[in-house]
């Protein structure tokens, strides 16, 4: 570790420096006025029928806010790399694990199998609406 | 004490102590730390949000259904002050990184004060689903909605008490250039319960 | 010196209120006696604790264990009410799991972890305390439920919808769910402190691929807690709702699915299972090269095994569900992820046995613990494979198969490798010996003893005879095997009171050598036990086993030999006072004390959550204006200018720390 060797100026860079990469006031507010402009966007399609292509362009203006935010507000883009890791392994595992637990509780349509299945064991499947 | 007057003025110099310790990474402890809980709460929310989904897609037994009660532009103000919260945070955080403690003071403040206008907008919108009806108990979807939205809503309480802390912190001088990093950890605290909003917005109120 | 020289309008006086926060009582300085330990930061106390407490949790839920089997020694018996008996299963697996197995991993990791990277102390001694003290107010507030009478009785995985008020009226189902709530806090700050830790606080030239390898597999269970706790705090957090505030998430009538509970236990119960067994892997990983005098065969295969095990961890859990109607291509999905998890497990057996092998072995007491980890293991890695096959798992499902199974992971895995830790670390820890005769006798005891209880079981699982189910007819054919189970079950009890005997009589086997073992890692570099600071000067790591390269060398002929002068890392002339330690406090007990108060007040009476509410939020915030290093005790400094210490951590959020001399 190069670092641990390192004399407190190198020590200080890492904690000045890391200031200097952020972007002005300027820059943030830029970019508070996209994720405005995102935000009205994602809530006009809530007057305009977009049919089938509403849930993926809600999903695609979600993740570029999250992006956003997270890579500017949240010093992501600029930070050590290891943030990044730790935040997105919680986010690449939550996403897929809660994907796989949804898909077998049949959110995504329904495994008739299963339904047979779980008619002869008794359990309640009926669809209340 | 063995040590030399000398010695002790060299360890305590205030950023040899303050922020960033030597680390084997360069990178503080705390902000690390707050990564990694952070890492852990993407489990817990994204836990909360696939249960909404599971129950609402079950439909109702009794009572009416969330969809039909939402407020959808009541909750895109709200939804939008929440996101320019995120702004004002940022730029406190930028203020006190450049010493400008005055102007910071005024950013925390109005980030806490986004926050508090959020969460009543919160509390309203409770308080008229319950009076439309909706009940925590009358059935599944409004019982995941409430668990939902009100744990996101006590994240973000947690977080305005924090930024008035701050706030007073700076005011009574506990909160110098060199002690940034606690604006910083707080604030990435406050921007992933932003950015948490911004996936329950779109998931829970838009995708219907 | 000024407290704070900020450029700031309103500069408080020198003497901020941070010396005494909110005024109430001075800062703890004791660092012997009893109080010490209520107030201590450091880590090798709070590992301590933390195994001591566990122990006696372990006697606790060894009780529970034998009321069992000795319930079903006979046909028909009498020992304990049906609902007696589901309560003693609950409470022992709910205990063994939570806390004992969990805590005793959390003792090494507290007490070795810092010590094996050549650090002071973890990054953040306070919360390490919290921890712990969170812990230990689970383990009580649980307990206490028992106490009143309000015990659960619907097993560790406390499936629903049984574990609605409907089937399960009275309070015993929300202690357990408070208490398991409140472990899970515990357990994710000691996750986070402890990833930052191995992140952050590793000596010079410690590179990752330099830690020792207890102290990865350790990192690999932290993450595992990290993103596992949550996923049970969502599900415990639901039930309770439902049954104390009225929710619906789990009432069939409203249109509930109880296969919800299912999948969220197991999603965190499947990470579970790793957690409780990575560490008990690096243990032995560590004790078997030492007694083989070998280094630890394929060092890198090891720590990527580790870490793909972890992985693949998230992507297994519905195999306990396959009996539940999952649907065909979820069974198959999961069912060939499971198979494929017993691939790095394999690796790690191989390389256990690739280190034995040619090695010049010696068999102490921590070595038998250890191979017969990898022996019994095997065999509950095998049955594992078994239940992966989906049509013989729906044949074995809530059988005593299954409980054959994870005992041998879990007892025959984890705990044997967790007192080959004891064992091989005890010296290290307490500077004593146990009596080897006594362990080994302890080892025998517990080897024959739990072959004997737990191998039958396959037999009575296959056989038909259903698990959790108090009673059996005479006549099914299952009396001989559950009576030896029996047998079993109390020479394993035997071997604990031997093991308790040696510890009391180790008392008088001073140690007269730091490194008795001749080991190969850095702790065993320091004194036994080690001084409070761990090292007088942080080491630097050249190598992976950078102790034994410090004592060992090869000649000019290439042959290896002993060092002619080997220079330990602590010196007990070495003065202490120079070194900087974080101090004492009071904050973690207090805080910790709100918890169990906020679940009684939410089970009983809101009043009593008002004043644990209070006494948490109030604790942080004194916590937060506490600086982490008492600007009063007194201390220099040993390094050379620039070369910051070791580890000084912060108060967490809200920190305010005045620094002066």
């Amino acid at each position: 570790m190069s670092a641990a060797a390192a004399p407190t100026t190198a020590h200080e860079e890492t904690v000045h420096g890391a200031g200097h990469a952020h972007p002005g006031d300027g820059k943030y507010v830029q970019i508070a006025i996209i994720l405005g402009v995102i935000t009205a966007a994602e809530v006009a399609t809530y007057y305009v029928d977009l049919g089938v292509a509403l849930i993926p362009i809600l999903m695609v203006m979600m993740v570029v806010k999250f992006g956003i935010v997270a890579g500017f507000f949240m010093h992501l883009k600029f930070d050590t790399p290891l943030f990044r890791r730790l935040f997105v392994a919680g986010i690449v595992l939550a996403v897929a694990v809660y994907l796989a637990f949804l898909a077998s509780m049949q959110y995504f349509g329904n495994d008739t199998t299963s339904e047979i299945n779980r008619h002869s064991l008794g359990v309640p499947t009926t669809e209340l609406t | 004490m063995s040590a030399t007057t000398e010695d002790t003025e060299l360890v305590h110099a205030p950023t040899a102590h303050t922020e960033g310790h030597h680390t084997s990474t360069g990178v503080s402890n705390e902000k690390m730390g707050m990564w990694a809980f952070l890492g852990s709460e993407c489990l817990l929310f994204g836990g909360l949000i696939s249960t909404f989904l599971l129950l609402r897609g079950k439909g109702v037994v009794r009572g009416p259904q969330v969809k039909d009660l939402y407020d959808i532009p009541f909750t895109s103000v709200s939804s939008f002050v929440l996101l320019m919260s995120s702004l004002t945070m940022v730029l406190a955080l930028s203020a006190v990184q450049r010493g400008l403690h005055r102007r910071a003071r005024v950013w925390l403040l109005a980030t806490a004060l986004f926050g508090l206008v959020f969460v009543s907008g919160q509390v309203y919108e409770f308080t008229t689903f319950y009076k439309e009806g909706l009940g925590f108990s009358t059935n599944l979807q409004s019982s995941a909605f409430y668990v939902l939205t009100g744990f996101h809503g006590v994240h973000v309480t947690i977080g305005i008490l924090m930024l008035i802390s701050l706030f007073f912190m700076s005011l009574r001088g506990n909160l110098p250039t060199e002690k940034s990093e606690t604006v910083e950890i707080i604030g990435l605290y406050w921007h992933f319960v932003d950015v948490v909003w911004i996936l329950i917005f779109t998931v829970v109120y838009l995708i219907q | 010196m000024a407290a704070i020289d900020g450029p700031l309008e309103l500069t408080a006086g020198d003497e901020i209120q941070v010396r005494n926060p909110l005024g109430t009582f001075r800062r703890p300085t004791a660092t012997t006696g009893w109080r010490s330990w209520f107030t201590t930061v450091d880590h090798k106390k709070i590992g301590i604790m933390y195994g001591a407490s566990a122990l006696v949790f372990l006697a606790i839920g060894g009780l529970e264990a034998l009321l069992i089997r000795a319930q079903l020694a006979q046909p028909n018996g009498q020992v304990l009410s049906p609902e007696a008996y589901n309560q003693a299963f609950t409470m022992h697996g709910t205990t063994m799991v939570f806390f004992v197995i969990m805590p005793l991993l959390a003792a090494f990791s507290n007490y070795l972890i810092p010590l094996q990277i050549g650090a002071r102390d973890v990054a953040f001694p306070r919360l390490n305390a919290l921890s712990f003290w969170i812990f230990i107010g689970a383990g009580l507030f649980v307990y206490s439920g028992v106490l009143m009478g309000h015990i659960p009785d619907n097993g560790w995985f406390n499936y629903a919808p049984n574990s609605g008020l409907s089937y399960s009226p009275g309070h015993g189902i929300d202690f357990w769910d408070f208490g398991l709530q409140i472990a899970g806090i515990a357990s994710l700050v000691g996750a986070v402190n402890l990833i930052v830790t191995c992140l952050n606080m590793r000596a010079p030239g410690m590179t990752l691929m330099r830690m020792p390898i207890f102290t990865w597999m350790a990192l690999v269970s932290q993450f595992l807690l990290l993103f596992a706790i949550p996923v049970i705090t969502v599900a415990l957090f639901l039930l309770m709702f439902d049954r104390l505030f009225g929710g619906n998430f789990f009432v069939v009538d409203q249109g509930a699915d109880p296969l919800l509970w299912q999948h969220m236990f197991w999603i965190f119960g499947h990470p579970e299972v790793y957690i409780l067994i990575l560490p008990a892997f690096g243990i032995i990983s560590e004790v078997i090269p030492v007694f083989a005098r070998k280094p630890l065969f394929g060092y890198p295969f090891m720590v990527f095994s580790g870490i793909a095990i972890g992985f693949m961890g998230w992507g297994v859990w519905a195999h306990h569900m396959f009996a539940s109607g999952a649907g065909p291509v979820t069974v198959a999905a999961f069912s060939l992820s499971t198979m494929f998890i017993a691939v790095p497990t394999g690796v790690k057996i191989f390389n256990w046995i690739g280190t034995l092998w040619g090695g010049k072995l010696r068999f102490t007491a921590a070595m038998m613990f250890a191979v017969a980890l990898v022996s019994q293991f095997t065999i509950g890695g095998l049955s594992g494979v078994t239940h992966s096959v989906a049509p013989a798992d729906t044949q074995q499902t809530d059988t005593y198969y299954i409980v054959a199974h994870f005992h041998y992971v879990l007892f025959g895995g984890s705990l044997f490798g967790i007192f080959a830790g004891f064992y091989f670390y005890w010296p290290k820890i307490f500077g004593r010996f146990l009596s080897e005769r006594l362990g080994k006798l302890h080892f025998w005891l517990w080897f024959i003893g739990f072959n004997l209880t737990f191998g039958p079981m396959h037999i009575l699982g296959l056989q038909g005879q259903p698990r959790r189910t108090s009673t059996y007819a005479a006549g099914m054919g299952w009396d001989l095997m559950n009576l030896l189970s029996t047998i079993g079950s109390f020479i394993i009890a035997i071997g604990f009171l031997v093991f308790i005997y040696n510890v009391v009589a180790s008392r008088k086997n001073v140690l007269d050598n730091p490194d008795p073992w001749d080991a190969r890692t850095l702790e065993w570099g320091t004194a036994s036990p080690p001084p409070a600071h761990n090292y007088d000067v942080e080491p630097s790591a050249t190598h992976l086993d950078e102790w034994w390269h410090r004592k060992y060398e090869t000649d000019d002929r290439g042959k290896l030999r002993r060092r002619d002068k080997i220079e330990y890392l602590s010196d007990p002339n070495f003065d202490a006072s120079s070194v900087h330690l974080p101090s004492p406090s009071y904050w973690p007990i207090i805080v910790a004390a709100g918890l169990p108060l906020v679940a009684y007040g939410l089970i009983f009476t809101y009043w009593l959550a008002a004043l644990g509410g209070l006494l948490v939020v109030g604790g942080l915030f004194g916590w937060g204006f506490e600086p982490s290093v008492d600007p009063d005790a007194g201390h220099g400094h040993d390094d050379a200018p620039g070369h910051a210490p070791s580890p000084e951590p912060e108060p967490v959020a809200v920190g305010a720390g005045a620094e002066e001399s």
